[in-house]
């Protein structure tokens, strides 16, 4: 299908300030397709409040405005610029749940405004826990056990049936704001309360926990001829419990067998089609059971998402600028892939690298604030490096956050030192305190985790200790086991490394 | 969960010889012997195990382009045939420890059971890009050192063009097979399928038993034969349908089962995948050619040009049916590969055959494509059963 000529003027509406839980990754995806939408000749005004973004330069859009992103400002903007349609897929929730406002208020009817992207049932389809779960069901995923709950009474009646520990999710709300985890029945009223609250429409899920389990993403494109490929697979370091945006990530998936990976691409290829995301980029999330395999859908964003970021460079699959092409018409073969520049779009990337990225926090600018991770997003940022092996693209990782480290160890800033009597870190590894401090650092995901692991390593404890303590897979564990390995080696020789230089 | 000593750089020598006279220095990984074949690269992220015993595969070292493998070791139930069938394994660097409910065993306990060659440690991307520009090259890979006779060695490994390979990995006896989806992939399926009451007899080219379960959940009766049975033969059994499979190698040599495919055109509905596919070509009276590096993963775009769907396929070939060659009397090209053009999938309705190049049973790669046996059932439907 060539391009749509019966649309001239497209609205695209930007994610608004830069808050933790969404931060600049929207300016991306907006700019980028933006660029593809005004390539392609359309006429593109733009939305943005926050005037430090990319996207509101004057040659980004045809016009911008520096307005806020709500519905009275937006109508406003409708009015003054009749477009024929408007592209709520790029600017984060922000932008979608203002779409949604101007659909609900009736704005978009009133001026005869298009959704392109993503239809209206879609997105209350993927963020509407009920419909959602409903959603699931009709094509046989499983879900976590949940109910959905509006008051107190709801919420107690709910937990009898699916037992603690539990998961709070309030509807519609950004970077998992309100969300929770409660071990027990004082925790539970709590995060209830607060859940309740932070939602805009007074709704939360309560679900059944699937802390500890693998957690997998999938970045996935779909055209209107319901061409649907998979961009990027995702393998989350932390496990379940921790928000993706605090998880150390990475692609493509490592552990997951042939048939267990086709298993979540169909599953994937389903969901889109369910929910009906009719073109453009969606990003969904599983869990996988380590004991049996058993997978659950965990949620949709029916959206280019913070992920989609991450995985457009992963794999140099622009999934912005695809997006906004396929909203205006175009299918996946009618799109040149940027890589190739001669074989089509309708592709699935293939990488010989991975990709990690690690959150970047900044809780020494917040003090007082609680740095346990949580199913809530708490970093501000991310770096990403790329590594012909996990361990290379750990240590690029580590090294480009700019938190004074040079990877994992090695770089005399480690905060226990096992191996040297002589030095002032040095702590014996039976010391009690020290091993309740990696204990507790292990089991409890804070943003230091990675270093503790490391640490329990040198310490002594075993990788199954260190497993049942923190959940990471065994496969993440042993790679990080042999970067300590060769640490050791490269010590054990340091006077003479001519055997490493001959190996 | 198996770990042993982290021990790259402890690992014996081992080298890979090719024939331009290129060596790679690496580590011994599997098992310590030496190795001929022609050396091939393969795409896929996920699936080592059904490409090791995919009997496709057979005479050639297969290099895989992702880094890290053996993450999830090796299980039961993921195999395509009875054993590995690959000549030698080539890959970035191996995992130290597996991790996945199913796995059983290592990957590289796997390989050394069944004697299998391995090299790791070596830099598999320059090698990729040293054959998609040269072309797949013969190679051995050697333990040790390599030694000066190392590339001779490589020149000494028969080209794969005019090679009969089928006669080596086809069943000596013809067999019958009941055994349908493993419940891991069966789960992905539309609900639904029913056992039709059909009797197909398979030509046995080196099949994946992905193509066997596929087959056997949708008919009632499936019947496994060698590559050399004849027309003659096949049709005393009175099938319903026949279908062709995949192989390893170059499928002008298989002459006799280009004979036979003749004999059976028009007179029973013939599905053909892979070298079937090709030897299908050939026996409509076209020709083909071998590509310069082949298409091996689980990534290819196919375009069905009747319906413009695309489908990402699963592919492993070398040899590529030539379009321009078919003759012109209701053979035509039904599929196309996005990325370069070449021939996907062919059709001839008056002769009730249809083929396609690529997997639809997947294993590894994607299911996209499982539609084409729900066509030949619909094919045999139509002939009236």
């Amino acid at each position: 299908m060539p391009r749509r000529n019966d649309i001239h003027k497209i609205l695209v509406i930007g994610s608004g300030p830069i808050v933790i839980g969404q931060a600049c990754e929207f300016d991306y995806s907006g700019t980028q397709g933006c660029k593809a939408l005004k390539e392609e000749g359309y006429e593109v005004v733009l939305v943005n409040s926050n005037p430090a973004t990319i996207m509101t330069d004057p040659e980004t859009g045809d016009r911008t405005y520096i307005e806020p992103i709500i519905p009275e400002a937006l109508e406003r903007i409708i009015e003054a610029e009749r477009p024929d349609c408007l592209l709520p897929t790029l600017g984060g929730q922000t932008a979608l749940n203002a779409a949604v406002s101007l659909a609900d208020l009736g704005i978009l009817e009133k001026y005869n405004v298009e959704l392109i992207g993503a239809k209206m049932p879609a997105i209350q389809k993927a963020e509407d826990r009920e419909l959602f779960k409903a959603a699931m069901a009709s094509i046989g995923q499983e879900i976590p056990q949940s109910a959905y709950v509006r008051n107190m009474q709801e919420a107690l009646d709910a937990i009898d049936e699916i037992g603690f520990p539990v998961i709070i999710r309030p509807s519609f709300t950004l970077g998992g704001s309100g969300a929770g985890t409660a071990y027990n029945r004082e925790e539970y009223e709590e995060t209830v309360r607060w859940g309740l609250e932070c939602s805009p429409v007074h709704t939360i899920l309560v679900e059944e926990s699937v802390l500890g389990w693998k957690e997998y993403e999938l970045e996935v494109m779909r055209d209107l001829a319901d061409n649907v490929v998979i961009i990027c697979s995702i393998e989350n370091f932390d496990p379940m419990g921790v928000h993706t945006g605090d998880s150390i990530t990475v692609a493509p998936a490592q552990t997951l067998t042939d048939k267990e990976y086709q298993l979540m691409r169909d599953a994937a290829i389903d969901i889109i089609r369910e929910i009906g995301v009719e073109t453009g980029g969606s990003n969904i999330q599983f869990a996988v059971n380590p004991e049996d395999g058993r997978m659950v859908v965990i949620e949709m964003n029916p959206r280019v998402s913070r992920s989609s970021a991450l995985a457009s460079k992963a794999t140099g699959f622009p999934i912005a600028k695809i997006a906004a092409k396929l909203a205006v018409g175009y299918t996946l073969d009618e799109i040149r892939n940027d890589i190739t520049r001669e074989t089509p779009a309708s592709f699935e990337p293939t990488i010989d690298y991975v990709v990690t990225k690690i959150p970047r926090w900044a809780f020494e600018k917040l003090p007082g604030a609680n740095a346990t991770l949580g199913t809530q997003m708490k970093s501000v940022g991310e770096a990403m490096s790329i590594g012909r092996t996990f361990k290379e693209s750990l240590q690029k990782g580590l090294r480009s956050l700019e938190i004074d480290r040079y990877g994992l160890g090695c770089d005399g800033k480690d905060k226990f030192v096992f191996h040297d009597p002589a030095h002032p870190r040095y702590r014996k590894a039976s010391d009690p305190v020290v091993r309740e401090e990696i204990e507790k650092k292990l089991k409890i995901p804070n943003p230091d985790r990675i270093f503790y692991i490391r640490y329990a390593f040198q310490a002594g404890y075993s990788l199954e200790q260190v497993f049942d303590l923190c959940k990471v897979d065994p496969w993440f564990l042993a790679n990080v086991q042999e970067i300590i390995m060769m640490e050791d080696e490269l010590r054990a020789i340091k006077d003479d490394v001519q055997p490493l230089i001959s190996s | 969960m198996v770990s042993h000593e982290f021990s790259s750089i402890h690992r014996p020598p081992a080298v890979l010889a090719l024939e331009d006279g290129t060596i790679f220095r690496g580590r011994a990984f599997g098992a310590l012997t030496e190795s001929g074949g022609e050396v091939v690269f393969n795409t896929s992220m996920t699936g080592y195990q059904e490409v090791l015993t995919d009997p496709s595969y057979y005479g050639q070292i297969v290099t895989m382009t992702y880094p890290l493998i053996g993450n999830y070791g090796v299980n039961e139930e993921d195999v395509e045939s009875k054993r590995i069938q690959v000549a030698g394994f080539i890959i970035k660097e191996p995992s130290r420890l597996y991790s996945n409910w199913r796995g059983g065993v290592s990957l590289e306990e796997w390989m050394m059971s069944q004697n299998v060659a391995g090299l790791c440690g070596i830099d598999t991307r320059a090698l990729v890009r040293k054959l998609r520009n040269v072309g797949v090259m013969r190679g051995v890979i050697l333990p040790g050192e390599g030694g000066d006779d190392a590339v001779g060695k490589a020149r000494a490994v028969p080209s794969m063009a005019g090679l009969d390979l089928v006669k080596a990995v086809t069943t000596g006896e013809p067999y019958d097979w009941n055994q349908s989806l493993h419940a891991l992939h069966k789960q992905t399926l539309p609900d639904g399928i029913e056992r039709a009451p059909f009797r197909v007899v398979a030509y046995d080219f080196g099949i994946k038993q992905n193509i066997l379960r596929n087959l056997a959940e949708r008919v009632s009766e499936l019947h496994v034969v060698p590559a050399t049975a004849s027309a003659e033969d096949v049709l005393a059994m009175k099938p319903d349908g026949v279908f062709l499979s995949n192989g390893p190698g170059d499928p002008e040599p298989v002459d006799y089962a280009i004979n036979s495919v003749r004999g059976l055109l028009g007179k029973v509905p013939v599905f053909g995948i892979c070298l079937g596919h090709q030897i299908l070509g050939l026996a409509l009276g076209g020709k083909t050619y071998k590509l310069k590096f082949g298409h091996r993963g689980a990534n290819q775009p196919v375009k069905d040009l009747d319906t413009g769907k695309i489908d990402i396929t699963s592919q492993n070939h070398g040899f590529c049916v030539d379009a321009d060659s078919m003759p012109g009397d209701g053979v035509r090209v039904t599929h196309l590969n996005l990325n370069d053009n070449t021939v996907e999938g062919l059709e001839d309705q008056a002769k009730m055959c249809f083929s396609v190049q690529y997997h639809p049973e997947a294993s590894p790669g994607p299911h996209d494509a499982t539609h084409h046996f729900d066509k030949f059932i619909d094919l045999m439907k139509k002939q009236g059963g």
